[in-house]
C-alpha cells in the first residue's frame, strides 16, 4: 500500500510542521536558541557557501563565453550569469550546500538527542521539545537560507566579473550594463530570496522531522541523517521546478 | 485526623506495549512522604510502570492517580501535571550543548517568571545540595558518571516536586557513587519533604533507604510489603532475585516478542 503509507506520511509531516509553528513562542529563551542556532547553522555554512559560489560563478561564465562567443554574443555573458544565478542555481546549489552542511547536523543533533534521553527529559520536564530543539533551528534556516543565497550570488558573480573582464577580455563597462538591464530587481533578485526562505524551510522541516523521529540508536540517528540529506535535495530540486514554472516568464 | 490520600494510587492497572500485555492486575498505593522502592529483574515491566506514572503510557485497564488527579491523556494536561513531578532518567537526558548551570535552570527558565539573578542563586543551591557547586560552567562531557547523575538529580528538584521518580539510578555507576546517590536520595527525600519512587534492580543498596518495598516479576507484583519481610520472604520467587540465582520461577530466558497478549 504504498500510496496509503505516502498520504499517511505526508500528513504526519504536516502535523509536525504545525506543531513547529504552533511552538514558536517569541519568549527570551527562543531568541537565545535562535541566535545560538544562526550561528550554527547560517555562519558556520557561510565558508562553504562563498567557495562554492566564486567556483560556480567561474564555471558558468566559462561556459556562456564559450556558447555565447559562437554567435558573437561574448558580451552578454553577465545576462547569462546573472539570471542563471537569481533565478536557479544561486538558491538551488545554496540548498543542496546548506542541506549538506546544517540539514545532515540538524537530523544528526536532534537523532542523538532521542537516543540520549534528551528529548524525553524535556518532555518530563513539561517542556515541549518542538519549542525547545525543532522551532529555533526551523526559524534559524528560513532566515539563514536568504542571506546565503546572497552571498552566493554576490561571489558567483565576482567571480564571473573577475574571469570575464580581467581574463576573457569582456568591456567592463559591458558586464554591468548588460546585468543590469538583464536582471530585474523584483522578478529575479526578490525571487531568488522568496525561492531560498522556501528552500531553507523545506530543509530544515524534512531534516527535523527524520531526526526528531530517528530511532533511539546510533544506527537511527545515521539512517535518520542519509535520509536528511536525500529527501531534502529532492524536495528542493522538486520545489525549485515548480516555483520556476509559476513564478517566471 | 483523617489519613492524607496517597500521592500515586494504581488500581487494576494494566498495560501493554507492542500488543503484549508487559503488566497486568498491579495495585500500588505510595503515602506521601515515604520512599518506595520498586525491585525487580531487567526486562520485568519497571520502566513499563515509570512510563504509566508519567503518562508517557497510556494505560490499556484500570487507573493510575498521580498527586491526587488521574494521569491526563492530552498533552497540554500531561505537561501541566509533570510540573509536579521531577524524573531521574537511567540515561541523564542532560542538554549536552548547555552547561551544568544552564541545564538545571531550564525548568525555572521555562516555568517561572525569576528574575536571572534569583535563578542563579537558586540553580547553586540546587547544586550545593548535591555537592557540584564548583561544577556549575563545566558541560556535561566534562564530567564523571555518577556526577552527571547528581546535575540530572539537582535538575529534576530545580521547581521542587513534590513527587521525585528514579528510573534505574545507579546504573553504570561504581560502589561509592552508587552510595552517595542513594544517601542524596534519602536525605532530599527527608529535607524537603518528598516522595520518591525508586524503580531499580540495585536491591542491596536500595532496601536501606526504603520505607516499602514492590517486586515485579512474571508480569505483575510478587510482593509488596516492608523492606525487612522482603528481605525475610522464603517465597522461592523472592529468593531467587535477591541472591541472584540463575535458576528459579523467573525464567533466564526471556518470552518471545510476537508472542500473543496472555489472558488478563
Amino acid at each position: 500500500m504504498p500510496f496509503v503509507a505516502a498520504t499517511s506520511a505526508i500528513g504526519r509531516a504536516g502535523l509536525f510542521t504545525l506543531s513547529v509553528l504552533r511552538a514558536s513562542a517569541p519568549t527570551a529563551d527562543f531568541f537565545r536558541e535562535l541566535v545560538r542556532e544562526i550561528y550554527k547553522i547560517g555562519a558556520r555554512t557561510l565558508p562553504i557557501v562563498t567557495v562554492g559560489g566564486a567556483f560556480v560563478g567561474l564555471s558558468v561564465t566559462l561556459l556562456g563565453y564559450r556558447a555565447l562567443d559562437t554567435y558573437g554574443a561574448a558580451n552578454q555573458v553577465s545576462a547569462m550569469l546573472g539570471l542563471g544565478m537569481y533565478r536557479e542555481l544561486g538558491p538551488v546549489l545554496t540548498a543542496l550546500l546548506f542541506i549538506g552542511r546544517a540539514g545532515s547536523s540538524i537530523a544528526a543533533e536532534l537523532g542523538l538527542m532521542r537516543a540520549t534521553d534528551q528529548i524525553t527529559a524535556l518532555s518530563l520536564m513539561a517542556i515541549d521539545p518542538i519549542g525547545k530543539a525543532v522551532a529555533p533551528r526551523f526559524w534559524a534556516a528560513l532566515i539563514s537560507m536568504p542571506l546565503l543565497t546572497g552571498f552566493f550570488c554576490s561571489l558567483a558573480i565576482s567571480a564571473g566579473y573577475f574571469e570575464a573582464v580581467h581574463v576573457i577580455g569582456i568591456d567592463q563597462g559591458f558586464f554591468w550594463q548588460v546585468l543590469k538591464d538583464s536582471v530585474d530587481f523584483h522578478e529575479d533578485f526578490l525571487m531568488a530570496f522568496v525561492k531560498s526562505g522556501v528552500f531553507g524551510a523545506t530543509a530544515a522541516l524534512v531534516a527535523a522531522y527524520v531526526g526528531f523521529h530517528a530511532e533511539p540508536t546510533i544506527e537511527g540517528t545515521s539512517v535518520a541523517t542519509t535520509k536528511a540529506v536525500v529527501n531534502a535535495s529532492l524536495l528542493v530540486l522538486m520545489f525549485n521546478f515548480v516555483m520556476s514554472a509559476l513564478l517566471f516568464k | 485526623m483523617p489519613e492524607p490520600s496517597p500521592i500515586v494510587r494504581i488500581e487494576h492497572l494494566r498495560l501493554d506495549r507492542g500488543g503484549r500485555t508487559v503488566l497486568r492486575d498491579i495495585n500500588l498505593s505510595v503515602p506521601r512522604g515515604s520512599i518506595v522502592a520498586v525491585l525487580g529483574p531487567s526486562g520485568c515491566g519497571k520502566s513499563t510502570l515509570l512510563a504509566a506514572l508519567t503518562g508517557e503510557l497510556p494505560a490499556a485497564a484500570g487507573t493510575v492517580e498521580v498527586l491526587g488527579q488521574p494521569v491526563p491523556r492530552s498533552q497540554r494536561a500531561l505537561l501541566e501535571m509533570r510540573k509536579g513531578l521531577g524524573v531521574l532518567l537511567q540515561g541523564n537526558g542532560l542538554l549536552t550543548d548547555l552547561t551544568v548551570a544552564e541545564n538545571v535552570a531550564l525548568p525555572l527558565r521555562t516555568h517561572t517568571k525569576l528574575p536571572s539573578a534569583l535563578i542563579r542563586r537558586l540553580v547553586l543551591m540546587k547544586l550545593h545540595a548535591v555537592g557540584l557547586r564548583a561544577a556549575a560552567d563545566a558541560y556535561p562531557r566534562e564530567l564523571s558518571g555518577g556526577m552527571a547523575r547528581r546535575v540530572a538529580l539537582a535538575r529534576a528538584l530545580a521547581l521542587d516536586p513534590p513527587l521525585m521518580i528514579y528510573d534505574e539510578p545507579l546504573t553504570g555507576l561504581d560502589p561509592i557513587a552508587s552510595g552517595v546517590v542513594m544517601s542524596l536520595v534519602r536525605r532530599l527525600n527527608d529535607t524537603l519533604g518528598l516522595t520518591s519512587i525508586v524503580v531499580t534492580h540495585h536491591v542491596h543498596e536500595t532496601l536501606p533507604i526504603a520505607d516499602h518495598a514492590v517486586v515485579i516479576a512474571n508480569g505483575g507484583i510478587v510482593f509488596s510489603g516492608a523492606p525487612d519481610a522482603l528481605q525475610a520472604s522464603t517465597d522461592p520467587l523472592i529468593r531467587q532475585f535477591l541472591n541472584g540465582e540463575p535458576d528459579g520461577p523467573i525464567p533466564f530466558e526471556s518470552r518471545a516478542f510476537n508472542s500473543q497478549p496472555e489472558p488478563a
